[in-house]
């Protein structure tokens, strides 16, 4: 690993860490719970990664290796999403059939 | 177009994924948008998605390997989806916790496999290009923290789903072997650094046995960090496993060269860092006070109620409906219990029943109130609790003063005022529920049984407290027949 990718790759990281930190500090309590199933999705990411190991496996065990890490970042991914979206329809402004509290 | 320009594309396509990754999370910020966020999150995950495949098609992928992408991908993209659509909102932190076990376990394969491939080339051109310590460096980051995740959270899963106790389990020696494995771990990584730097040489074969050995030992450490951690901690712990997931994702990002995934762990990271440190001030404790285990366990002597000059006043049914009906404004506190007892839509019908009357209801929403960071929310909101009724801590506290009945169901802790006042009390310093700042207060619970820190509260003593007993959600229903019938 050269040192200059090493270098580039951390700026990265660090930058990202802050920036995380700066939007998700803005997040309400109420999100919590969907804010977190979010994240979990987005660190499905690892997919790529996966599927890059699945295309140049050539043995037996990393080939083994690629179908579960392919499976479980694909749990991750569609799971996650699909978990979230279902949780953030949830939330309403108003009751879908209550009283009208904008009328009070 | 040649490899090279569709190389750059990909590149500017994962620019892309990662943007739409940290417009999604921006738009989390309030309830109305956070749907769209999440969708341009998705959307930025099918982008980068799409470009990987057409990354690695143009490098050629053979029959078998198209098998193992499309294979691994409907497999887990099925039995992910089956889980999502039908898990119940109650489940929602087992869910989570697993998909934290399989994001940190695919992430600690990446490197596992990274490190044998390159391993396998030492063998073979003597020497190892590839693999150099700062390398090793992150691909035992990446199996370290991947391993600790993955059988921790698997642990906190079962412990959740009610498959293991959900009580801190104590192992004998755990401490011990704790520190064993931890230490074992972190030699073993240090020997495989020093011979990817080239400081020490060994045969590739005794390399691969490290490694094993330094796997063995981090998921080992997963178990023996989890399994003494009570129930009702859960939300420090997931939230602490989540930072942990997105960690090890970015260091095998660092190993695979992928600046997105670098990103994307990064985001998650950040995030399960801030919910962790919400979680752990909400219950007053520090992150290690918590890994290293135990609530009731460390705190030994308990004091005694002080309460030789209080008595419990029991409050009937009709006694609580007549309060309720006649308030001008009513505080909703729920706890877990409300939970467990599957009483969300009780509650709210009752609160429907009083808003109906022209009575002001709200809901105090502790941090810990459920099993996850928010999970109370969600609960309330699949039961159809327009989200401007729900309300923070911080936000709601001052507004005790001017509410005529607090209605606490299933909560008990986090309304303690003895957080407040006695020094003496385990969970002093703890910011609770004001809750006795209101003109009176009814308690929905089944018993006197104590809450979770098996500590007593001071607030059933309370002259203006009405204790009714009654199971979360017959006693609900009772309530709501009773204001009905006024």
């Amino acid at each position: 690993m050269n040192v200059s990718t090493l270098l580039d790759s951390l700026t990265v990281f660090v930058l990202a860490i802050l920036l995380g930190f700066e939007v998700i500090s803005k997040v309400p309590a109420t999100l919590h719970t969907p804010l977190m199933s979010g994240t979990n999705s987005i660190h499905g990411i690892v997919l790529v990664g996966a599927i890059g190991l699945a295309a140049t496996a050539n043995n037996p065990l990393a080939g083994g290796l690629a179908f579960v890490a392919m499976a479980f970042a694909g749990a991750n991914v569609v799971g996650g999403y699909w978990v979230t979206d279902r949780m953030l329809q949830m939330f309403k402004r108003r009751p879908t059939h209550a009283p009208d509290r904008a009328a009070k | 177009m040649n490899a090279t320009n569709i190389g750059y594309l990909v590149q500017l396509a994962f620019i892309a994924g990662a943007a739409l990754f940290v417009m999604g999370l921006h738009l989390m910020n309030s309830p109305a948008g956070a749907r769209t966020g999440n969708r341009l999150s998705a959307t930025g995950m099918i982008i980068a998605v799409v470009a990987e495949l057409i990354q690695v098609t143009q490098a050629g992928v053979g029959l078998v390997n198209w098998a193992i992408i499309i294979g691994g991908l409907v497999v887990g993209g099925g039995l992910g989806l089956r889980m999502a659509r039908t898990i119940a909102m109650t489940s929602m932190p087992q869910l989570v916790s697993l998909f934290n076990a399989v994001g940190g376990g695919a992430a600690a394969l990446l490197a596992l496999n990274d490190f044998i491939a390159l391993n396998g080339q030492r063998v073979l051109a003597g020497g190892s290009p590839g693999l150099d310590g700062w390398r090793t460096l992150f691909i035992l980051a990446d199996v370290l923290i991947g391993s600790v995740t993955f059988t921790g959270s698997l642990v906190a899963s079962a412990k959740l789903m009610g498959m293991i106790r959900g009580q801190p389990i104590l192992i004998p020696l755990g401490r011990v072997i704790s520190w064993i494995v931890v230490v074992s771990a972190l030699s073993v990584s240090i020997v495989l650094i020093l011979s990817g730097a080239g400081v020490v040489t060994y045969d590739p074969e005794i390399l691969y046995v490290l490694l094993v050995a330094a796997l063995v030992c981090a998921l080992v450490f997963g178990l023996l960090m989890v399994l003494p951690i009570g129930g009702a901690d859960m939300p420090v712990v997931i939230s602490l496993l989540n930072a942990f997931t997105g960690t090890a994702v970015s260091m095998a990002g660092f190993v695979v060269g992928n600046v997105m995934l670098i990103v994307a762990g990064a985001l998650v990271g950040a995030s399960g860092a801030i919910l962790t440190r919400l979680m752990a001030t909400a219950m007053n404790r520090s992150i290690g006070n918590i890994i290293v285990g135990g609530f009731g366990a460390a705190e030994g002597t308990q004091t005694a109620l002080s309460g030789a000059d209080g008595t419990i006043r029991e409050v009937s049914v009709d006694d609580a409906a007549i309060q309720l009906a006649y308030a001008s404004k009513v505080i909703i506190v729920p706890g877990y219990g409300l939970a467990v007892a599957q009483a969300q839509h009780g509650v709210r019908e009752l609160a429907d029943l009083l808003e109906a009357r022209g009575i002001e209801v709200s809901y105090a929403i502790h941090p810990v109130a459920g099993r996850m960071p928010g999970h109370m929310n969600v609960l309330l909101a699949e039961a159809n609790v327009p989200y401007p009724q729900l309300r923070e801590m911080d936000d709601i506290n001052p507004e005790f003063e001017r509410t005529d009945v607090a209605l606490i169901v299933g909560a008990n802790d986090v309304t303690n005022p003895a957080a407040r006042t006695d020094h003496s009390s385990p969970i002093y310093g703890m910011p609770i529920l004001d809750v006795d700042h209101a003109r009176s207060v009814i308690v929905l619970k089944r018993s006197m049984g104590r809450g979770y820190a098996g500590i007593d509260n001071p607030l059933y003593l309370n002259p203006k407290t009405g204790m009714f007993f009654a199971d979360a959600k017959k006693g609900l229903a009772e309530l709501i027949t009773a204001v009905k019938a006024l």
